[in-house]
């Protein structure tokens, strides 16, 4: 039913992209998130997008899930391309009543729908490849230098870990109930807006009871096992940079210069 | 009416790295007005069985077939037939949500499009199988106990009037008492309705005191099905499934390898009890050693 939302979802393997330390690809998604805003022209964002392919290719994420992650956008994306291609002023190449089309207007929206697929196909690929756990690890040690001047960053990784933690399971919960009512003939797909809001009220509130439930469980638990916060607390798990993380920032830099240095200067003049 | 399935097979999240196949081409019949019992050991397919009997699941190939139809046809029969096909979910009590008992148990009901009369009437019977004080119908389902809250969520299936009727693990959790109540409360509704029940459960106690017939899933398969006879003589094939015979048939077994004289088919304390006495009588010199 619900089970595909890939919100948060990590697909387990072991290609370079899942062995690389988190806090690298982290700061990678950054700058990738960076290439693309800097990027201005066409030619730059073929580059971005064959630097994209590579990347998916080289993690084995298949393809679908990536489509898939792009689903939410959809709409925004197309309603964006359409503003900018019917609203940038500019030579127009094609007119239909008070629809004007310029050669800037295509271009512009090309480039607005390309940024934002790029956007969110790169960041989904970080969540695909790292899982959620080690995630928070990294943005905890990125967050660190930041405890000098009060910043939370134990408590902010915390929160984190326990929230994409109990994404599955409140998915997993949510599809329950919702079978459940369902064999009791509730109906969550037809109807307007108010009955669909109002069929609601059998999944909402049950969800509700047992997450509060479970957040007491869990607060519990964790007393129960000693837990006081940040200070003084060690890893299993120790984060180690790797030489595989040396080399994915250099190529990432070679790679992004490259896409800037073409994104940014027209060298083809269009 | 019937249950049949037709090469069933399901599997979840096909074509990605952690696709699982949850059945592998299923062939079973269920037969009209029978109690069967649904074991095996935890992921051996039984939930995602009984989730196709409704519609909730759909197959990835192969046919259910309820009463020779095929239910998987359109959307109108779907709803229709979660009507006739009653699922009582693992820990139905998580799934209550109305203010009082009365209007959790009428949801059901209502989504029916009965008339209030009819509901009201629905209600009273169905509290009165699961013997759910009527006192009760006004509180909260939140103020109710754990065993109380268990027996309104039933009844909220029962008020239904389902032809089929299926139960995943309705006595996990409960204490003795509760378990008792439950299970002689749907033997007596089966036995005065006529409907068909399928009661999924990791007890086998509880299956060799209620059900007919026993069908064994294991990996997605079915590897034994028959009588309650049938199934528990091979203690050590479900054993090999990781699942076992009542206790007091292991009890049983034991004291027949130590010489005592007692039938192989003891599945119940009841029928136990009547053996013991039995043999106690017939041999008043051994009495001393079974003591």
């Amino acid at each position: 039913m619900i089970t595909d939302i890939t919100l948060g979802q990590y697909i387990p393997g072991n290609s370079i992209l899942h062995r690389l330390d988190p806090r690298t690809k982290i700061l990678l998604t950054f700058a990738f998130i960076a290439v693309v805003f800097i990027t201005e022209n066409i030619i730059g964002y073929v580059l971005i997008g064959f630097l994209l392919a590579l990347l998916i290719k080289m993690s084995g994420i298949p393809f679908k899930f990536i489509l898939k992650s792009l689903k939410p956008i959809y709409f925004f994306v197309i309603f964006t391309a359409l503003l900018n291609l019917f609203m940038t002023g500019g030579k127009y190449i094609v007119s239909f009543g008070i629809f004007h089309i310029s050669r800037e207007g295509i271009i512009l929206a090309a480039t607005m729908a390309l940024r934002l697929i790029f956007l969110v196909a790169g960041t989904s690929l970080l969540t695909y490849t790292t899982s959620p756990i080690v995630l928070t690890d990294g943005i905890e040690a990125l967050l660190k230098p930041l405890e000098k001047i009060k910043f939370p960053a134990h408590e902010l990784a915390m929160m984190m870990t326990i929230a994409l933690r109990f994404i599955p399971t409140i998915i997993e919960e949510t599809d329950k109930i919702m079978k459940a009512q369902s064999a009791r003939g509730a109906d969550f797909d037809t109807g307007g807006l108010i009955k669909k809001a109002k069929a609601m009220i059998p999944l909402l509130i049950p969800l509700f009871i047992s997450s509060f439930r479970r957040a007491d469980e869990l607060a519990l638990a964790m007393e129960c096992r000693g837990y006081h916060g940040g200070e003084g607390r060690t890893k299993l798990k120790e984060l180690r940079f790797k030489k595989l993380d040396l080399t994915a920032f250099l190529v990432f830099t070679l790679l992004a210069a490259l896409c800037i240095f073409v994104g940014k200067f027209n060298l083809f003049y269009i | 009416m019937d249950i049949k399935t037709e090469n069933l097979s399901h599997i979840y999240m096909p074509g990605s790295p952690i696709s699982h196949v949850a059945l592998d081409n299923i062939n079973l019949e269920i037969k009209n007005g029978s109690f069967v019992g649904l074991i095996g050991h935890t992921g051996s397919g039984k939930s995602t069985l009984i989730q196709h009997f409704n519609g909730l699941l759909k197959p990835t190939s192969g046919k259910v077939l309820l009463g020779g139809k095929d239910i998987n046809e359109s959307r109108e029969t779907l709803k229709q037939l979660r009507f006739k096909v009653g699922l009582v979910f693992q820990y139905p009590e998580y799934q209550l949500f109305d203010e009082t008992v009365e209007a959790d148990i009428a949801y059901g009901p209502k989504n029916m499009e009965l008339t209030e009369a009819e509901i009201k009437e629905r209600v009273f019977e169905a509290i009165n199988y699961v013997s759910l004080d009527e006192a009760l119908l006004k509180k909260s389902p939140f103020e109710l106990s754990g065993g109380q809250r268990r027996r309104a969520a039933i009844a909220g299936i029962l008020a239904l009037r389902p032809e089929v009727l299926i139960l995943d693990e309705p006595t996990a959790g409960l204490d003795p008492k509760g378990r008792d109540d439950i299970l002689s409360n749907i033997s007596r509704l089966q036995k005065e309705r006529g409907i068909t029940v399928i009661l999924v459960s990791h007890s086998m106690e509880d299956v060799a005191k209620v059900c007919e017939s026993v069908i064994v899933m294991n990996k997605g398969t079915v590897a034994m099905q028959g009588s309650v006879r049938d199934v528990f003589r091979e203690s050590e094939t479900l054993k090999k499934l990781q699942l076992n015979v009542p206790q007091i048939t292991q009890l049983v077994l034991k004291l027949r390898r130590e010489g005592y004289n007692l039938p192989d088919d003891i599945y119940t304390t009841d029928k136990a009890f009547e053996e013991f006495l039995k043999l106690i009588k017939k041999s008043p010199n051994q009495k001393g050693s079974v003591g």
